[in-house]
């Protein structure tokens, strides 16, 4: 299939799988930030293909996973009640909060729906005039153009109905965070194409002169992977710390500017909580004061409470990519998708759940007990 | 605990449990089998236990199959069949998977108030198509009416009966290392049909369901004399679940080839899409057949020669050295991975 079939060609893969080995004198450790890129490494086991001193650790870069459970909380709240349609990526339904989850509440009674588009949000609110229509506004830079668009539109239609629980995180701030742990031991990133699409590349520039990292921009499919692989590897064996786009087919280094204008405008920085990783300043994107009528948790009044926790889980370390999901002692035994102890056991793209799903099996031996 | 940076590594969740039925109980993933398992056990059926598609049963010289089903599909009416097709497809289908001569089908209606007597019409015309086409009678049935918003339009519950006309097992029981693993056709296009149409999404074409009866070419691969060790029809959680379900009640290790597993670029487009696994996606006109390595070709052959599994094709064996109850799969690009169950239904990912 057209754009797909080539970027998964076997032949190509040994390729550059061979090239990688050819260029690798020593040890390397690389941090994929995407959750997307994650599932796609574990899924087409590209680690395999790498020489054996090349660790691939993984990063907070699933939207799902981080989204703290407050927010879970406050959405289930609003959820559960009377006149409200609550309208969330399929993903979110999943993830549990202290009183269970999304699904929990569509199965109690709850109007709960996957919807595809904000905008079907939007469109929601136009037709059910006498509900209250609440959209989860969940993820990285990625899906906030649309997150915004969709508050614009609503804002044009004069819709008194709509509103959105956000919960956006930006990804630059996390890398930083990464880089100052102590417990770092992060040499380079592949940057997530999908953000990179949106914002472009120019402010990871100054995190790897800052830190000293080289940062490759890198797209999804297996060969994407392995080229952007090889180009990070390239440079820490020359010592060069450069931001470089293997993804040149989607990515300009000034990004989607009519989309960053609509972010600019809709939104504005906060701090924000990461789910396992804790607060981070400037993480977020937050409603602007015009568009406060749009926000879910000023409308509603709910309030957080705090959350209990679950001591055994190590998400906050496998996101900042000091451990593997394996090296946790209750991975695949008290910890499963079915019964999950964090967040990352949970979405489709958590880390978690992609060695939960590909590899528990084969690697459960290697688990540090 | 902090590192002093602002993290704080651990995870603030609760353990999970499900006091209520959820939807993801019938998505064909773990949570389903855990809720069947739960039924079943308490039934405590030796037939039961065999977790196949139907009950063989003996009653006198005669060897007869047995099964049901229940039909709950949104929209009533799809590209590629509707409920009532859909609802005598899948008994039948579920007959020929125990390797029987599907002969009779019962049907119960649960009709919502306010449903149109024209649909219903429609729906029933296209059960009598249906079973015209796959060489059954419906010959008993009910018809029962709810309260309006107490269903969903029209439910369909049906059983079959059909005859087992030879004496061989067929079942997940009778799988040994060196079979073949045959695939009758492409996989992915019900599930994918019926999301498109259910959430209103356009894809530049139209993608339409593969409901069809299955007994002709089962049928015809028994009559060649095809030693058939295992048949199942794919349907909620796609060749995917029913191999690892397979694999896991026959404990042995079933190797795939992800490229010789066909799907149609339009489905494997709207699966990039989403970001689900074609391999999950439910199918109601596909089966897959375990024969020994030596009958491969000859079953193919047969198999390809029937409309319904024109594409069919070898996509893996059985082996005794791999690690016993575990699907893996050979992918595009030569690495191996596990197959495992989903644990509900697939959701369409964030970005």
């Amino acid at each position: 299939m057209k754009f797909i079939d080539e970027y998964r060609d076997r032949e190509a893969a040994l390729r550059y799988a061979r090239l990688i080995a050819k260029i690798t004198t020593r040890p390397w450790t690389i941090m994929e930030v995407c959750g997307g890129q994650t599932h796609a490494i574990v899924r087409f086991g590209i680690d395999e293909l790498l020489p054996p001193g090349v660790t691939l650790v993984h990063g907070p870069g699933c939207p799902v996973c981080v989204t703290p459970v407050e927010l879970i909380d406050k959405a289930i709240a609003i959820a559960s009640m009377p006149g409200v349609i609550f309208c969330s990526f399929g993903d979110m339904l999943r993830v549990p909060g202290t009183q269970g989850d999304l699904f929990s509440v569509k199965a109690r009674g709850g109007d709960v729906r996957i919807v595809y588009s904000p905008l079907d949000a939007v469109q929601l609110a136009a037709r059910n005039p006498d509900r209250e229509v609440v959209f989860f506004a969940v993820g990285f830079e990625t899906t906030a153009p649309a997150n915004a668009l969709a508050v614009l539109q609503a804002h044009r239609m004069g819709l008194k109905n709509f509103s959105m629980l956000v919960a956006h995180v930006l990804v630059p701030p996390a890398m930083e965070a990464i880089l100052q742990s102590p417990n770092n031991r992060v040499q380079g990133f592949l940057a997530a194409g999908h953000v990179c699409t949106v914002m472009g590349y120019r402010e990871y520039e100054p995190i790897a002169k800052k830190y000293r990292v080289p940062i490759v921009v890198t797209g999804f499919e297996p060969l994407d992977l392995l080229q952007g692989l090889y180009m990070c590897i390239r440079q820490l064996e020359e010592g060069r710390y450069e931001v470089e786009n293997q993804y040149t087919r989607s990515v300009r280094r000034q990004g989607n500017e009519a989309a960053q204008q609509h972010i600019r405008e809709v939104f504005e920085i906060v701090p924000r909580k990461w789910r396992g990783i804790g607060e981070l300043p400037q993480s977020g994107l937050g409603l602007r004061a015009p568009y406060q009528a749009y926000d879910a948790e000023r409308k509603f009044g709910v309030v957080a409470h705090t959350a209990e926790e679950a001591s055994e889980c190590i998400a906050g370390e496998v996101l900042q990519g000091a451990k593997k999901p394996t090296e946790c002692p209750v991975f695949g035994t008290r910890c499963t998708p079915e019964h999950p102890l964090g967040a990352p056991m949970v979405s489709s793209e958590g880390a978690c759940a992609a060695y939960y799903r590909y590899r528990r099996f084969t690697e459960k031996q290697t688990a540090t007990p | 605990m902090s590192d002093g940076n602002g993290f704080t590594p651990v995870c603030p969740l609760p353990i999970q449990e499900y006091p209520h039925v959820l939807l993801a109980h019938g998505g064909g993933g773990r949570l389903m089998h855990q809720l069947i398992d739960a039924i079943a056990s308490t039934f405590a059926s030796a037939e039961l236990a065999r977790r196949h598609d139907g009950a063989a049963l003996r009653i006198g010289d005669m060897r007869l199959a047995f099964t049901t089903d229940a039909f709950v599909v949104q929209p009533l009416f799809f590209p590629g069949g509707d409920i009532g097709k859909l609802a005598v497809c899948g008994t039948v289908n579920d007959l020929a998977m125990c390797g029987a001569r599907p002969l009779y089908l019962s049907v119960s209606f649960i009709l919502e108030e306010g449903l149109s007597m024209e649909t219903l019409g429609r729906v029933v015309a296209s059960m009598q198509a249906a079973a015209h086409e796959a060489g059954v009678e419906i010959v008993t049935g009910d018809t029962k009416v709810v309260d309006r918003g107490k269903g969903d339009g029209i439910f369909i519950s049906t059983a079959g009966i059909g005859v087992i006309e030879h004496d061989r097992p067929v079942g997940p029981e009778a799988v040994r290392p060196g079979d073949a693993v045959l695939l009758s056709g492409d996989i992915g296009r019900h599930g994918i049909a019926i999301m498109a149409v259910r959430e209103g999404l356009a894809f530049e074409t139209e993608i339409t369901s593969d409901c069809a009866p299955l007994a002709a070419p089962v049928l015809k691969l028994l009559e060649a004399g095809v030693e058939v060790h295992c048949l199942r029809d794919l349907t909620r959680g796609g060749l995917a679940a029913a191999l690892v379900e397979i694999a896991q009640t026959a404990s042995l290790h079933i190797q795939l080839d992800e490229a010789a597993i066909p799907v149609r670029p339009e489905v494997q487009s709207a699966c990039e899409l989403l970001g689900i696994d074609p391999l999950y996606v439910a199918n109601e006109g596909r089966f897959v057949a375990f024969v020994p390595e030596a009958e491969a070709e000859r079953a193919l052959s047969i198999l390809q020669a029937e409309p319904v599994s024109a594409d069919a094709r070898v996509i893996g064996h059985v082996t005794a050295d791999g690690p016993a109850g575990l699907v893996t799969l050979r992918t595009a690009i030569g690495t191996t991975r596990v197959l495992d169950l989903l644990s509900g239904e697939q959701l369409p990912r964030i970005c």
